[in-house]
């Protein structure tokens, strides 16, 4: 299984045509307060995620997840 | 501020209310007929009902329903669990099982707290909910409640079911999968012969629900799990009376004997008063008569056909193959209310949907067929998207 680091960068580059203010890409970069993201957009990114690692990323930890950060961090949690 | 979250719908609100254009809550004055009334002072052919066979209007349902009140009054004032079962609740069930050919089917009040209450509680803490990304919002809701773990599917793609069912291993014996047999807002037809295979090969329990299917798809009109012969592998359907059968209310059908239990537990079933009797009365005509008159099916699909050949033929851009949801799908919302407003003016009243309520970011104007229509009226409505074109209001080449 992939580490946090290989989500992160995979998420930053899978975030590029999605980050139309052109913002930078941290772990603290806010999906939506930062970058915007839609609902229907943070979805398309989801799957992005999931299809690429072979995954299934539960829809209950979205609640606890506002940042690139910690959304990588769930994703490794969930598949140690 | 807590009102913070609400500025944007009443900026579109207000928005709305300056070009003077009601497309949420547009009031409907009067009825003519199943497919005409008076909506906002016009006269208009109604193509945004869902009434799919035209029963809201039918005389013999209006004199059941009557006759109903007479017999047992306005309401049920209670719960099923409390003081609100009456002998019509229960026939209906047995009509309902009867009709699915199983043993076991519980109504409820609304077909949103059927499908809100059935998915809300069927998984639970520990079980798995593998639902198609497109579902209904009541279905979003149901399954937020049940502590489940939650797995969107791509919409319609059952290569992407079977992934996650193989993902899961052996968790998929505590798996429900939730599909709808149309999709409300495009019209598009599940393809549960390909879902049931799926789930046959690699387990779990699948919930189809019929609300725009029931009483529309299959040789006896039970919906499209019946089109496409996979009923055997369908442990619940769900659906509503609201539509085909043209009264308020859902319910769900089961082959599982469980589902007895499974009722005491259901909070929108136990929480909240019962159906009234005359709404019963006219939902149980309804249902005999969707299986009495199979020409009416036959009736509403060749109006279908006939509408979605028609908005074809103009360019526009519709969902993916016919069915008796036609939506017309447009890129920019000001245009949307601009095109509602004006077929509004040339006597055809339409749905608009924006996002988030349609599965992109489209919008729509979102068409729905009845039997009732003649062909007259259908081509009534093709005509006033062709006023939309001659106006210039939508150029084909722009449509989304």
């Amino acid at each position: 299984m992939a580490d946090y680091r290989e989500y992160l960068e995979f998420m930053y580059g899978a975030l590029g045509p999605l980050n139309k203010k052109d913002v930078e890409l941290t772990e603290t970069t806010d999906l939506v307060a930062d970058i915007g993201l839609s609902s229907l957009e943070v979805m398309e990114f989801i799957e992005k995620i999931e299809d690429h690692f072979d995954i299934s990323i539960p829809l209950n930890i979205l609640p606890d997840v506002n940042t690139i950060g910690e959304l990588a961090q769930k994703v490794q949690e969930l598949n140690p | 501020m807590l009102f913070d979250k609400f500025q944007e719908m009443a900026d579109f609100q207000a928005e709305l209310a300056g070009k003077d254009v009601k497309p949420f809550g547009a009031v409907t004055e009067e009825l003519i007929s199943a497919t005409e009334g008076i909506v906002q002072g016009k006269q208009v052919i109604l193509a945004g009902t869902n009434n799919y066979l035209g029963l809201s209007y039918d005389s013999r349902c209006i004199e059941a329903s009557r006759a109903a009140v007479d017999k047992w009054g306005t309401g049920t004032t209670g719960s099923r669990l409390a003081n609100g079962s009456f002998a019509e609740h229960q026939a209906l069930e047995a009509e309902m099982a009867d009709f699915y050919g199983v043993d076991h089917a519980i109504c409820f009040s609304t077909g949103y707290s059927a499908t809100m209450g059935m998915t809300a509680t069927l998984a639970g803490p520990g079980d798995v909910i593998l639902l198609d990304g497109d579902s209904h919002s009541s279905i979003y809701s149901g399954v937020k409640l049940s502590g489940a773990e939650i797995i969107r599917f791509k919409h319609n793609d059952p290569e992407d079911l079977a992934k996650r069912l193989r993902r899961l291993g052996d968790r998929t014996a505590n798996t429900l999968i939730i599909a709808e047999g149309i999709y409300s807002m495009l019209g598009d037809v599940a393809p549960l012969k390909e879902v049931a295979a799926i789930k046959r090969e690699y387990g779990g329990y699948l919930m189809v629900d019929e609300a725009h299917s029931m009483g529309v798809m299959g040789e006896s009109g039970r919906g499209a799990a019946q089109a496409a012969g996979i009923e055997n592998d369908v442990d619940f359907f769900a659906g509503t009376f609201s539509k085909s059968l043209g009264g308020i209310g859902g319910f769900c059908t089961s082959r599982h004997p469980e589902l007895e239990a499974i009722r005491f537990c259901i909070r929108p079933y136990i929480f909240t008063a019962s159906l009234t009797p005359s709404v019963v009365a006219s939902t149980r005509e309804a249902l005999r008569i969707v299986r009495a008159e199979p020409e009416l099916r036959d009736r509403l699909w060749d109006n279908a056909g006939r509408l979605f050949k028609g908005l074809t033929d103009l360019g526009l851009m519709l969902g993916p193959s016919v069915s008796p949801v036609v939506a017309v799908q447009l890129a920019d919302r000001a245009q949307a209310i601009d095109c509602w407003q004006a077929l509004l003016n040339a006597g055809v009243y339409v749905n608009m949907v924006v996002p988030p309520a349609t599965p992109s970011t489209n919008f729509l104007l979102r068409n729905s067929v009845s039997a009732a229509h003649s062909t007259e009226q259908i081509d009534q409505i093709i005509g006033a998207y062709a006023s939309l074109l001659d106006g210039g209001l939508i150029n084909p080449d722009q449509a989304a």
